[in-house]
């Protein structure tokens, strides 16, 4: 069983057309039942919702507050290389983009590593594109072996890999997996991705299960915001989450909604979503799942995170820089994508604390995956 | 109303009953043929198969109901599977009910024997209809274990006190993977209606039917009740609305700025 099985059943036109044909009383039905369902979930993202935003906003932060809590967990991005061997039209790292290619070794991580800690955190996310060549399994293992014992909690977004490379880093204390489905458009993906490993849409979408079958701790969905309409492509996020928590029920799942950014020599979003309906986009994913984490980058924008905070966002990245060696290394390199947010760990810290929030640096520890 | 399956079997009948408590055999199989189940369960120890006018076997020979042998009286996982080996050979059957309950006052159901015993037959081909507590942990280790459905209780066995679990079945129904049949406790048919208003898949009932005065009337009753309680399921409860609060935009206002 893999979750090809289910989204096989479901046609990218038919769930459209559900999610168009919501009505105000199939919102006030959603907004008023107990349990969410998928329907419920379609009438929360439909366009039939707006009107209904500010009341989507306090049920979402009341549930938000009940289950998280005054606080917002904190972590930042690692990128250990920029080369990758897939074209992905929206990426910056995309093989056709000219730029200069950098893996850090030993010395460099150790020198990120450095500065990353300095400014706080506890929480790391390592990144990397996808050249299996020269960042392997074998590159990502090391890097986890060296990076670990200096962090409480250490999550990877990483090319999918096979369920025993999972099998394999895991034990190494690799906490979460992040792997982002681009777009659930299955002619839309092929598009965008024309060219190397990642252009194979089954494999990707067969991901989370190879990862709940390794039995990894949390994982994380999301499709890429901008590519094809958003509405659509988070209905099936929120069917993936639905099949995963069935299917693996001791992993943990988390969202993100990365809205596609612009940077040098890139595609231009195909669908725009504007900040309101991102902000109906977080409270609908609240309101449909109490335990969802729901993680905010620097994509967005200082004022629109100022307030996310209150939304349902119960976690968000903070000072990242998107490139490999970005923050002792080399800081002058190019980007994966702009930074909206460019505010230190420190000013957010600021922040979260004048809001009435507890920024958490740590909330995992090595101790709890010795087995 | 849908039709639902455990292992390969179709079910028509979301109602499974019980063969004991009644005052007599005959009386049974009139409440069963009323109720218009397919599926009965028989203690083991009840029956004696080698017996050609066995009273509940005898009385239960309807082309419509599937025998589902249990375990009851067994203690440990290890006289479980004993115990099922015996009834698949005897009611050539492999179905079949586990029930360990050790302690003979309540006769809760023992988990840890329970979830060995599910590993084991499971491997030896069986069909395992595990008797548990409502507890939802132990519904996805037995998933994991190869159990067929799971079957955890609204009540103490024979309390007739209905589904005082009720929050842990609303759990167990969201997460299953496998039918979940509302087990024990079940005293009114407005018990079981609610059980599969909740989404169960289906509801054994025994005592509630075998020990009222009217047993083919109350079998009847639950009949009815049971596909009340599917079919508003599926046609999707409406639930209480709560008034919207017409007030000015706070936690949103900021987007007007933007």
């Amino acid at each position: 069983m893999s979750f090809k099985e289910v989204f096989d059943k479901y046609s990218w036109d038919t769930v459209k057309e559900s999610i168009y044909g919501k009505t105000s009383t199939d919102v006030e039905r959603a907004l008023s039942n107990p349990e969410r369902t998928l329907e419920d979930f379609k009438a929360l993202i439909s366009p039939a919702a707006a009107p209904y935003l500010e009341q989507m906003a306090r049920l979402s932060h009341e549930m938000t507050l009940k289950r998280f809590g005054n606080t917002m967990q904190l972590y930042a991005p690692l990128y250990l290389s920029n080369e990758c061997q897939n074209i992905c039209t929206y990426c910056g790292f995309s093989l056709d983009n000219k730029l200069k290619r950098k893996t850090l070794n030993d010395i460099e991580i150790a020198k990120e590593v450095k500065a990353i800690k300095a400014m706080g955190f506890q929480h790391v996310l390592l990144v990397t594109g996808e050249a299996n060549q020269t960042v392997g399994v074998d590159y990502i293992e090391h890097a986890i072996q060296q990076i670990r014992p200096h962090f409480a909690n250490l999550s990877m977004e990483v090319q999918p890999l096979d369920q025993d490379e999972y099998e394999r880093l895991i034990p190494q204390g690799l906490h979460a997996v992040l792997v982002y489905q681009e777009t659930y458009h299955k002619e839309d993906y092929k598009k965008h991705h024309p060219k190397g490993k990642k252009s194979n849409f089954d494999y990707r979408l067969e991901t989370p299960d190879r990862l709940g079958k390794a039995g990894v701790h949390k994982m994380g969905l999301g499709a890429l915001i901008g590519l094809e309409d958003w509405r659509v492509d988070s209905f099936f996020v929120a069917l993936h989450l639905s099949y995963l928590e069935r299917q693996y029920w001791q992993t943990k799942y988390s969202i993100s909604f990365p809205r596609l950014r612009p940077f040098s020599g890139g595609l231009e979003p195909k669908v725009e979503m504007v900040d309101r309906e991102l902000v109906q986009l977080i409270c609908a994913y609240r309101i449909f799942n109490q335990e969802i984490e729901l993680s905010l980058s620097t994509r967005e924008m200082e004022t629109f995170r100022n307030h996310a905070i209150r939304l349902g966002i119960t976690s968000m990245s903070a000072g990242s820089k998107t490139n490999p060696g970005g923050y002792a290394v080399e800081p002058q390199s190019l980007e994966q994508f702009e930074i909206s947010d460019e505010r230190s760990p420190e000013t957010i810290k600021q922040m979260l604390e004048q809001n009435g929030y507890e920024p958490v640096w740590k909330d995992w520890d090595i101790t709890l995956e010795h087995s | 109303m849908e039709n639902f399956k455990i292992a390969d079997k179709e079910f028509k009948s979301r109602l499974f009953t019980g063969t004991g408590k009644f005052k007599n055999s005959q009386l049974m199989k009139e409440a069963l043929e009323a109720s218009e189940s397919e599926l009965a369960t028989v203690a083991l120890k009840r029956v004696d198969a080698g017996d050609a006018h066995d009273q509940i076997l005898t009385h239960l020979n309807h082309d419509r109901i599937s025998l589902l042998p249990n375990t009851s009286g067994v203690r440990t996982a290890k006289e479980a599977v004993f115990a099922a080996q015996l009834a698949r050979e005897a009611l050539e059957t492999n179905w079949i009910k586990l029930e360990i309950h050790p302690d003979p006052k309540y006769l809760m159901p023992d988990p840890i024997e329970t979830l060995k015993a599910t590993e084991e037959l499971a491997k030896l081909g069986f069909i395992v209809l595990p008797y548990i507590h409502a507890d939802p942990v132990l519904c996805k280790r037995l998933e994991d274990a190869g159990t067929s459905a799971v079957m955890p209780l609204g009540s103490p066995i024979g309390s007739n006190k209905g589904l005082k679990t009720i929050d842990f079945l609303e759990i167990i129904i969201e997460q299953a993977n496998v039918p979940v049949v509302v087990d024990a406790g079940i005293g009114a048919p407005s018990d079981a209606a609610k059980a599969m208003e909740l989404g169960a898949d289906a509801c054994l009932v025994n005592t509630a039917i075998a020990v009222s005065d009217n047993p083919v009337q109350m079998a009847i009753a639950f009949k009815m009740a049971i596909e009340a309680g599917r079919m508003a399921y599926e046609a999707k409860l409406a639930s209480p609305v709560n008034n919207a609060i017409a007030s000015s935009p706070l936690l949103t206002a900021f987007l007007d700025e933007l």
